[in-house]
């Protein structure tokens, strides 16, 4: 197999941008990613987009150049983006394609998500009786956690803040003001025990990556960053996850632990080998359990390094180094590649006030949402 | 007063002692709810009918502060919303099902709490008829703390 490696990445501001179309925006995402990467877009072999709202994403071609080349869409709920990644990567892996272009792009309304039940295999009256709500889950699913680990909801404030903080460093992100860990904590409760502002916004914008053969990639760049890993997972039976009216008493890990362990593997790297790390903070909660599903500590001792500031920038373990989801609002498709675009920025050295600290090497990316779909991603220099 | 359920096939009604319908696996014996035709666990197709425990412990928890978008189907407006909890609650060792509780207060809540089964009315229609959904309430009277 092929290795592959990011020769560009290029993202569009995550935010409101009144009449402007998410289609737009992945076109300038793309624009951007190809003019980091010093190609042409004629020079593109295929491509895979990936979005919730938009249909089409390909009509993006209409405002890049009709090529005719593939272009081939995805959706796969808060894992949209890394499903584009890993499909694109595994097209050069297998010697298909040499150069293609994975995009993500979104434009939500306001408020948390919502849909058809049925479309999530969940009954139609799920939602009518007010369970249809990814926030109820993650309250529920963050509750037993602090109960059973000994987390505290000052612990959740702490995580807020230092997203808030790290948005205000990064000139893309959608929330750039700080906020106090008490303001936060004293934000209407939405979903005890998570706060409004413990909470991301679904929001709009765009991100884009290109990838070519790993052997050609300095044809293009002095500074190829290398896809070590991708791997996508849905739920075990036993695993309690969104959108169920029901959750077996037998237990099973979250698909992340899953997905995590399988790039691990395929990437030959330990989470003690990362040096830079993005998790979905769908909510402060989100991020907290996270770090221990992928492997950064231990179920509990997430208390004591968030109080040691362990996760900040200039930390032993910087997580969501751009404002993760907090920070930058949730526009589905991009939220992936909008974590990718920020490792690959660390991994060169090119963060601006935000990078971290010394010669970070190793970049972790990691996804989920509903009904039970993760997916991570592990990059190197 | 006519009382119906709020959709068919959840619960027993009307009925003495209601109870949640669910599907238990001829094979594997893994119970889903609501009834599913076939089996999460092992993919057989053999799931029957089964009546889920009346009683059970809460094995997780959050609150609803904020109005649902639709397809809710309350009635409420946000102006009379009135906020509520929801509990993951484990039926004897069979399953664990998602249900609206009776106490809302998060100082009335425990993790382990013992719970049972109540058919509450959810809306009231127009023309009288109260539609009647599910929940689960504190089996011995709670305290005002922890």
């Amino acid at each position: 197999m092929t290795d592959v490696a990011i020769i560009g990445v290029g993202i569009h501001p995550f935010g409101r941008f009144g009449d402007k179309s998410a289609i737009q925006m992945g076109a300038e995402a793309i624009r951007a990613a190809l003019a980091d990467a010093g190609v042409e877009w004629k020079q593109v072999q295929f491509a895979f987009g990936g979005s919730r709202e938009v249909d089409n994403p390909d009509a993006v071609v209409g405002l890049l150049g009709l090529t005719g080349i593939p272009f081939m869409d995805v959706y796969n709920g808060c894992a949209t983006a890394a499903t584009a990644l890993e499909l694109t990567a595994d097209a050069i892996r297998y010697g298909k394609y040499d150069l293609g272009v994975a995009v993500g792009m979104d434009k939500h309304s306001h408020g948390a998500f919502t849909a058809d039940p049925v479309h999530y295999s969940a009954p139609s009256w799920y939602g009518d009786i007010g369970h249809f709500l990814t926030t109820k889950f993650f309250g529920m699913k963050i509750n037993r956690y602090m109960h059973d680990h000994g987390i505290s909801a000052q612990t959740l404030a702490r995580v807020a803040a230092k997203n808030y903080r790290n948005g205000g460093l990064n000139p893309n992100a959608f929330r750039r003001k700080p906020l106090t860990e008490q303001q936060i904590l004293d934000s209407k409760m939405l979903n005890y025990p998570l706060t409004n502002y413990m909470f991301c916004s679904p929001d709009e914008g765009a991100a884009a990556v290109v990838l070519c053969r790993a052997d050609i990639a300095h044809r293009y760049t002095s500074h190829p960053i290398l896809l070590r890993a991708t791997a996508l997972r849905t739920r075990s039976y036993g695993a309690h996850e969104v959108h169920a009216t029901w959750a077996a008493v037998e237990h099973t890990p979250a698909p992340t632990v899953y997905a995590s362990r399988a790039a691990y593997e395929t990437a030959g790297i330990g989470p003690e080998d990362v040096d830079v790390i993005q998790l979905q903070d769908t909510d402060a909660g989100a991020e907290i359990i996270h770090m221990a599903e992928n492997g950064f500590c231990a179920d509990g001792d997430q208390e004591k390094l968030l109080a040691e500031g362990a996760t900040e920038i200039s930390g032993r373990l910087p997580v969501n180094t751009d404002g993760g989801l907090i920070a930058n609002g949730e526009p589905i498709g991009a939220s992936g590649l909008r974590q990718i675009h920020e490792l690959v920025r660390q991994l060169r050295g090119q963060a601006g006030d935000r990078q971290v600290p010394g010669t970070p090497r190793v970049g972790y990316a990691q996804l989920y949402g509903a009904p039970g779909t993760a997916g991570v991603s592990i990059l190197s220099t | 007063m006519t009382q119906i359920a709020f959709a068919p096939d959840v619960f027993t009604w009307p009925a003495d002692d209601p109870a949640l319908i669910g599907s238990r696996c001829q094979q594997c014996a893994a119970v889903t709810f609501p009834e599913q035709p076939s089996c999460p666990r092992c993919g057989s197709v053999e799931m029957a009918r089964h009546l889920l425990p009346r009683e059970g412990t809460l094995w997780t928890w959050t609150t609803q502060a904020f109005l649902p978008k639709e397809p809710y189907a309350s009635g409420e407006t946000p102006e009379t919303f009135t906020p509520f909890a929801v509990g993951l609650v484990q039926l004897g060792d069979e399953v664990r099902v998602e249900g609206r509780l009776t106490v809302a207060d998060p100082a009335r809540i425990s993790f382990g709490m013992r719970l049972r089964l109540v058919i509450f009315p959810f809306r009231t229609d127009e023309d009288g008829t109260q539609v009647m959904s599910y929940a689960f309430t504190p089996v011995e009277p709670v305290e005002g703390n922890r």
